[in-house]
């Protein structure tokens, strides 16, 4: 067990390090030259000179590499040219914010995904079945930032009922903090559920045709509990994963919903960093982020290989 | 019954795809209002002989801009996947058919690319390189590679082991012709079906850039921006939003239910469709 954990973390260094490097070369092969564009007028010889050398431009890309990957391994993602602020201060005050987010929104895929995916698999084939399925499919296609304007349409503008931007702290109004989320989260949810539904569905209907499922129903187990105790556990490994995997989507979304909804999150930190050339925060967070995504997914595997002993001792 | 109703869904799908091509290939001809002038008498305004769908709140013609905006969201969607496809194609079946290290090179580097939000990356990537339509086109393209080197890794690793390809090995054919002959026609299939599901999400990846004002530069109307404007206006004039929201998605639709139909096609395991 502690093989299979231990072989998939040499597995993981590599692949951090490959995604530091890139997130570095990135920023470091920028066309044109940052301390000219951050003098602006003020740009003289000399002064960009200057400036190079203090931003430590002028050394070797490899030493500088370390130098970055160093400082950033200690907490320090630099400084914000903007604001003056720490990103990496930046970065953990708007977390909580992208976290609720996502927790909400997985909660609201796995809420409408779940108890499809089962009444799926159990009328496998029926009307209701086709009817989920074609619009799981349809589903596919619409976006985030489409269905964000039909629900800010319908909810706030017809409605009035939820607000379409702003954001109220959790610890000023929690009601007024649970609505500002209910869109966003919706949004972001809605887009997640097709695909837990449909992977339940095919694990459930693979599971249901198992003998002890047969076995329970002969014994006169009523329906629901065979389905929920018995059928549910097993048909649920695809499912852990997919949601673990989904996190990734869900980040990328957050940023697209963040910026609608107005909400100070990771995303509307990166969009404004972006928007602002604020290359300091923007590397800080793709970087933050990326590790995040590298680290979950690692979770995500190993997780997977304690629930399922088939994977951990390798192919057959 | 169902059986022919689903090909009639398809062939609209194709259909429309056929309509929304053409029109923005032939844009320049068609009799439509230039898409970035302002008729500032007409803001807002609803369905008339001048504008057929309507203008926006500046003005612009809804209609031309639909169709102005599909060249771009079907250039990037089509040239981008396009890029995906031949590199990453070419990967996934060398990778699938050499196996060894240059497999494991190929497949890590796959998991590095991986390794970031496909957003995220795409964000931080036209802002250093600046927006354009070459810029974004390549962008997205390179962020298409893993997803088609996976196929066609898959689809070669399925097909490497056959007795056709042991045939010609034993009959000296050298493995430039085992590829080209007897591997690339079969893994064709589902890499297409494949390279226009991909076509749809790029789509939308696009319209999500530059619905936040990333993707291409402002002057240039696309779907995506479009959205984004509409939203100021949904009080007052909802369609501007909703008319290039729909458009993207019976297209990204359309896309997606011809490309799955051909993954139906060549997936034998039953329930797939």
């Amino acid at each position: 067990m502690l093989g299979f954990a231990g072989r998939r973390l040499l597995y993981l260094v590599p692949v951090l390090i490959a995604v530091t490097l890139l997130t570095f070369l990135i920023a470091a092969l920028l066309p044109g030259d940052l301390a000219i564009a951050l003098l602006a007028d003020e740009a003289t010889p000399e002064k960009v000179a200057a400036l190079r050398h203090e931003m430590g431009f002028d050394e070797p890309l490899a030493w500088q590499y370390l130098h970055w990957l160093g400082s950033a391994l200690a907490g320090d993602f630099g400084r914000s040219f903007r604001t003056g602020e720490m990103v990496l201060s930046a970065i953990l005050q708007r977390l909580p914010v992208t976290l609720e987010l996502m927790l909400f929104a997985q909660l609201i895929a796995l809420a409408i995904g779940v108890p499809l995916g089962i009444l799926c698999a159990v009328r496998n084939g029926g009307a209701f079945d086709r009817l989920m399925t074609a619009i799981a499919f349809g589903k596919l296609s619409l976006p985030a930032y489409m269905l964000a304007i039909v629900l800010i349409y319908v909810f706030s503008v017809r409605l009035k009922l939820l607000p379409a931007t702003g954001y109220v702290p959790l610890n000023e109004d929690i009601v007024g903090n649970l609505r500002s989320f209910v869109l966003p989260a919706v949004t972001l949810g809605f887009g997640e559920w097709p695909v837990l539904m449909r992977v339940l569905r095919s694990d459930m209907i693979a599971t249901l045709q198992e003998d002890y499922i047969a076995m329970a129903r002969a014994k006169g187990l009523r329906p629901w509990r065979i389905l929920l105790v018995h059928a549910l556990k097993p048909s649920s490994l695809t499912l852990v994963t997919v949601t673990g995997i989904g996190i990734g989507r869900l980040i990328g979304g957050a940023v697209l919903v963040e910026t609608i909804f107005a909400l100070p999150g990771i995303g509307r930190l990166l969009i404004g960093a972006i928007n602002a050339r604020d290359f300091a925060i923007m590397q800080g967070v793709v970087l933050f982020v990326a590790t995040g995504f590298v680290l979950v997914n690692f979770v995500v595997d190993v997780l997977y290989g304690v629930l399922d002993p088939r994977i951990r001792h390798g192919r057959s | 019954m169902p059986a022919r109703r689903g090909r009639l869904i398809f062939w609209l799908a194709v259909g429309w795809i056929v309509v929304v091509g053409s029109a923005a290939i032939a844009a320049d001809w068609l009799p439509l209002a230039s898409p970035s002038d302002m008729d500032l008498l007409a803001r807002r305004a609803g369905p008339s002989a001048d504008h057929w769908l309507g203008a926006d709140a500046l003005g612009r013609d809804i209609l031309s801009r639909l169709v102005f905006g599909a060249r771009i969201s079907l250039t990037v969607g089509l040239v981008a996947p396009l890029l995906g496809l031949v590199i990453g194609g070419t990967l996934g079946m060398l990778a699938g058919y050499f196996r060894g290290l240059f497999e494991t090179l190929v497949v890590g580097g796959i998991d590095v690319l991986l390794a970031f939000p496909p957003l995220v990356l795409a964000l931080a990537i036209t802002t250093y390189l600046g927006q354009s339509v070459l810029n974004i086109t390549i962008t997205l393209g390179v962020l298409s590679i893993p997803a088609l080197t996976r196929v066609a890794r898959a689809a070669t690793l399925t097909f490497a082991e056959r007795e056709f390809v042991t045939a010609a090995r034993a009959l000296g054919a050298s493995h430039g012709r085992i590829l080209m002959r007897e591997l690339l026609p079969n893994i064709a299939l589902p890499l297409i079906a494949f390279f226009l599901l991909a076509v749809a999400v790029i789509i939308v990846v696009e319209g999500a850039l530059s619905f936040l004002g990333l993707g291409v530069p402002p002057p240039a109307p696309s779907w995506g921006g479009m959205i984004a404007e509409g939203r100021d206006s949904l009080d007052t004039a909802p369609s501007i939003a909703f008319l290039p929201a729909s458009t993207m998605f019976l297209t990204v639709l359309a896309f997606n239910m011809v490309g799955d139909r051909l993954r139906a096609l060549t997936d034998p395991r039953p329930g797939a469709s």
